[in-house]
Formats: structure tokens, sequence, C-alpha cells
């Protein structure tokens, strides 16, 4: 901002973000760990003797966790995006009525715990069959995403220029069409951020899968570390070794799409 | 003109539209938050036992599952330790969130790269996070003690010892919940505008009392939705907890949520009814907070 920009604040926000990242920088230490190394005292700080032996195990042990997560994922990702994009469009462009109260509702459909959510869900599925199906999970992990993508996408139309819309119809093109062919498109960060959250919270969660998926063949990458963790309590190279691949997601996100991330984080808490 | 219109005709072809667009939602919105949550509230008016669960014919009981939940011992354990882990985790949260904000926005070399690195906490899965944190608490060979250690403390037993398992819960909650208030904040900052710091700056103000003076008062509001919006979030908090202590030594991490979670799926002995009904409790004190949020938004979109 001004023209002086002291080198200490640097040098000062690089010890601040290592600590704070120490425990993720320990998590990929304690992976490459070699398993007699583990309980060393003191610690190594840093392996100079790496093994891959944790990501072996994670080859062996967790790839059909790691499908059915990205499987889970991407079914949030579908549902969210194609049930809040037009609702958003019908709160936003279309003057529903009570939309006000929509709105509110979806507001404190967030607050709920997700525990609440889960017995819910526990209590239906056990009648209808659902528990333990790839089905069930999606649905009840879209719950997490799916307030937050109605509310993102009604703000974000609520500032599309009606004269674009109104331009469309003049030409003759219905809602649907206009939605389709000029409202979507339009709206392409909004729906990339949707998805991005949608994907991350279902990837993530944990709840839902510890006791809607518990018994399940197909059990998603966090329960499977959750299992890992109760079965093998000595081996933590291989459990973090897990976690640094169940980061990945989190990992390209920061990488590839920050600036989504910031926006949405923002776009619940604080209105422009 | 067109509400005119509206009024004139009832509702328009566009309102009918509308409907149609919003109708998946509203489908949505009764089968997979209304239903689950009507479950939820008949689950704890009845005796639901695991047999009862499947056959579907629970003995009701009205408020006898709350009563119990209320005279437990339990319950005002789990309130003592839902209320510190709440309020000790956002104060935390929001005091390191907003010096780092502050710091953030003086704008400096790699300043924008390493905001960019404070989201990685937020962005982990919560599995991920807790265990590794798990591991660095671990009494014998955790990290944590180890540095303790070099500067002559004793082995403390973070997880495993009654006197610090809430205080462990609660840092490693601390240190999740940091990027979020920071992303916030540091947006709220940025809408100060840069003319106001310079005034104050010509009046010879310091950095100091710019702080005190422009940046706390003009922060306010964004203050008190994020630290409401942090209440409500840190409440339901379970994964964080479970995963670390599940809920122990004896009750001695134990939060409502917790709570809740392990009389439903925590034990071999699956126990609905009073799960549902710390359930409820539950929704009840976020909700108060949630209108509360609420209310203030609205008032400063008002403004």
């Amino acid at each position: 901002m001004t023209g002086r920009r002291p080198w200490w604040k640097t040098v000062l926000g690089v010890v601040l973000t290592a600590f704070m990242l120490f425990p993720v920088y320990w998590m990929v230490n304690v992976s490459f760990t070699q398993t007699r190394d583990l309980r060393a005292d003191p610690p190594h700080w840093f392996p100079w003797d790496p093994t891959l032996d944790g990501y072996r195990a994670v080859l062996d042990d967790q790839l059909p966790a790691l499908g059915t997560s990205i499987l889970v994922g991407l079914g949030c990702v579908v549902l969210t995006v194609a049930i809040s994009a037009p609702a958003g469009y019908a709160i936003a462009l279309l003057r529903l009525p009570g939309a006000g109260a929509l709105s509110f509702v979806l507001l404190v459909a967030q607050m709920i715990p997700a525990v609440v959510m889960a017995m819910g869900f526990y209590a239906v599925y056990v009648r209808l069959g659902l528990l333990n199906t790839i089905g069930g999970l999606i649905v009840a992990d879209s719950t997490i995403a799916m307030p937050f993508g109605v509310l993102l996408y009604t703000a974000f139309m609520s500032g599309i220029p009606r004269e674009l819309i109104q331009a469309a119809r003049v030409d003759g093109a219905g809602h649907w069409r206009t939605f389709r062919s000029i409202v979507v498109p339009v709206s392409r960060n909004s729906t990339i951020t949707v998805s991005l959250f949608a994907f991350l919270w279902a990837w993530s969660d944990f709840i839902f899968a510890s006791t809607l998926d518990r018994n399940g063949d197909l059990v998603p990458i966090t329960l499977g570390i959750y299992q890992y963790i109760g079965n093998n309590t000595t081996q933590w190279n291989s459990i973090m070794a897990t976690a640094v691949v169940a980061s990945v997601p989190a990992a390209i996100l920061l990488v590839v799409a920050q600036r989504y991330v910031a926006a949405g984080m923002t776009a619940g808490a604080v209105k422009d | 003109m067109t509400t005119l219109e509206a009024r004139r005709r009832g509702p328009s072809a566009t309102q009918w539209a509308a409907v149609g667009f919003a109708a998946p939602l509203l489908v949505y919105l009764i089968l997979f938050y209304a239903f689950p949550l009507w479950r939820n509230v008949d689950l704890s008016v009845h005796d639901y036992t695991i047999r009862a669960f499947v056959q579907g014919n629970a003995e009701f009981v009205g408020f006898e599952k709350y009563a119990e939940v209320f005279s437990s011992a339990t319950f005002p354990v789990a309130l003592w330790n839902t209320a510190f882990f709440t309020v000790v985790s956002i104060a935390f949260q929001y005091v390191i969130g907003l010096a780092l904000a502050v710091f953030f926005r003086s704008g400096f070399r790699l300043s924008g790269l390493l905001r960019a690195m404070f989201l990685v906490p937020w962005l982990l899965p919560l599995i991920v996070s807790s265990s590794t944190w798990a591991w660095m608490l671990s009494s014998e060979n955790g990290i944590v003690n180890t540095v303790l250690g070099a500067f002559g403390a004793p082995q403390i037993n973070w997880l495993t010892s009654p006197d610090t398992a809430l205080v462990a819960v609660t840092v490693a909650n601390i240190w999740l919940g940091i990027p979020f208030n920071l992303v916030i904040l540091y947006s709220g900052l940025q809408n100060i505008p840069g003319e106001v710091y310079e005034a104050a700056s010509l009046d010879g103000a310091g950095p100091w009392k710019q702080f005190w003076s422009i940046t706390v008062p003009l922060l306010r509001p964004v203050s008190a939705i994020t630290l409401l919006l942090g209440l409500v979030y840190t409440l339901k908090v379970v994964d964080v907890i479970w995963i670390m202590t599940t809920g122990g030594p004896g009750n001695s991490t134990t939060t409502l949520a917790v709570w809740s979670y392990r009389e439903a799926f925590g034990t071999g002995q699956p126990d609905f009814s009073p799960a549902a009904a710390v359930g409820n409790v539950l929704i009840l004190i976020a909700l108060v907070f949630g209108v509360l949020h609420l209310q203030l938004q609205r008032r400063q979109e008002v403004s």
C-alpha cells in the first residue's frame, strides 16, 4: 500500500505462517518416518531416512475408500448445483412468493447441528433400508452445502443486470431458456464456488459417514482413517500417510481456486 | 408497474415459473430437512430401543426423556464443558484472527501468499487435523511434550488426564477456527476506507491509537457477526472432540453435542431417545444465538 514495505514484516509473517502450519508439516514428516523411529527420543524433526511404507499401506488399504469419497463428493456437487441454481434464479430474478421466509429458513437450516441431522437421517434410513448406501450418504452430505449454495446463487444472481434478462425475454426466450443460456453461464463463478465447497464438505464429512455408513462395504476416506486409528494404534506413519492423501483435495483447491475459497468463506458472513 | 399487474391478476406467469424453479428445493427441504428433524422430535418423546426402532412400536413417554436428561449427572458437566469449549475457543480465535488480519492488512512482500497459506487448517478434513493433534499431544512421544520437556516441564498427559483434556481439545479447536476469523475480519478491514487512517495519522494518531479509535469501532458489526457465527458453529462441534478423546476421560470433554453423539452412536448400545432430547436442547441453544445473528445482520443492512 505505502511505498515502504519493511522486510521485518515479511520475516514475521513467514515465522507466524510456519508456526501455524507446523501441525501440517508434522503430519507430512510422520508419514515418511520409519516405524522404529516413531517413538525415538528426541523425535526426528525431519525424515532423514524416509520410507514410503506408509504410502504403500494407503495404496493397499485405502484405494476403495478414496474412490468412495470421490464418488460421494461428485454426487453432492451434482445434487447441490442442480437444486440450488434454479432455486437461486427463482428467488433472485423471478420474484418467488415467500422468498424472504425461504431465505430465513435456509439461514436457520445452516445452524442445525449435524449430529441432530444424523440421528434424524438414521431414523429415516433404517426404515427405508438406505443405511450403508452411497446414495443415502450423498443425500445426507448434500444437506451441509445446500443452504449455502442457494444463498450464494441468490446473492450473485441478484446482481445480474435486469436488462440482460429483459433482452432475452424480448427475443422470445422463455424462463427456462433464459436460465439455461444466460443466467447459468453468467453465474459460472458461483457454480465453481458452490461446487468446490460441496465437494470439500462432502469429502471432509465424518459425522454422517460414521453414523449412516458405519457398516458399509464402501466407506469414505474419513471413516477409513478413523477405523485405521482404531485398528493400528502404533502405525502412525500409515495413519498420517492416509491423512496426507486425504488432504490432497484441500491442497489442490488452495492452489487452483484460492480466490473462490476466500469468496465463499466470506459470502456467508459479510454482506457487500 | 409489474407489482400492480401481479396484484390485479393474482400470481403472474413469472411467479408460477418461480415456483417451478424453486420446487426441487422445496421438496428437498421437506424430505431431507423437515422430515429428519420431525423424526428427531419423534425419537425424543418416545422410548426408542434398538428393537422398537426396527419394529416401530416405541412407547410414547412425552417429556420424560427430557426430564431424564436434565436430571442426569452428566448434564451440568456437559453444559459447563460446552460453555468452556465454546467461549474460550471463539475468544482466542477472534483475538488471534483479528491480530493477524490487522497484520496482513498492512501489506508486505508475500502477504497475499502467506495469508492464503493460513487457510490450510480450515480446508483440511477434521479427521486429518484432529488425529494429527492427537499424535502431537500424545503423552510419551508427542512433539508438544518433547518441546516443553526441553524447557524442563514434566510430562503432561494432555488427552488422558481429566485436568488437561478439555484444554487440549480447545487448543486444537482454536487452531482450526483461526483461518475463518482471519478471512472474515480481513474482508471487514478492507471495507474501512484508507482515508480514515490517513486522516488519523495526519492528526498524529499512532498505530495503537488508530487501532482502538478506528479499527475496533468500525469493525464492530463484522466482529459481532463473526463471534455469533463462531458460537453457532462451535456449539455443534463433534468431530474434533470425538476423534481426540471420545468425550473422555470420564466426561471431562463431553459437550452437549458429543454427549448426544455418544448416546446414539458412540457405544454398542444405541440409546436414541435421550440422544435426540439432548440434540433438541442443543438446537434450541443454537437457534437463540442464530436468531440474534440474523437480527444483527438485518440491522446492519438497514444502516
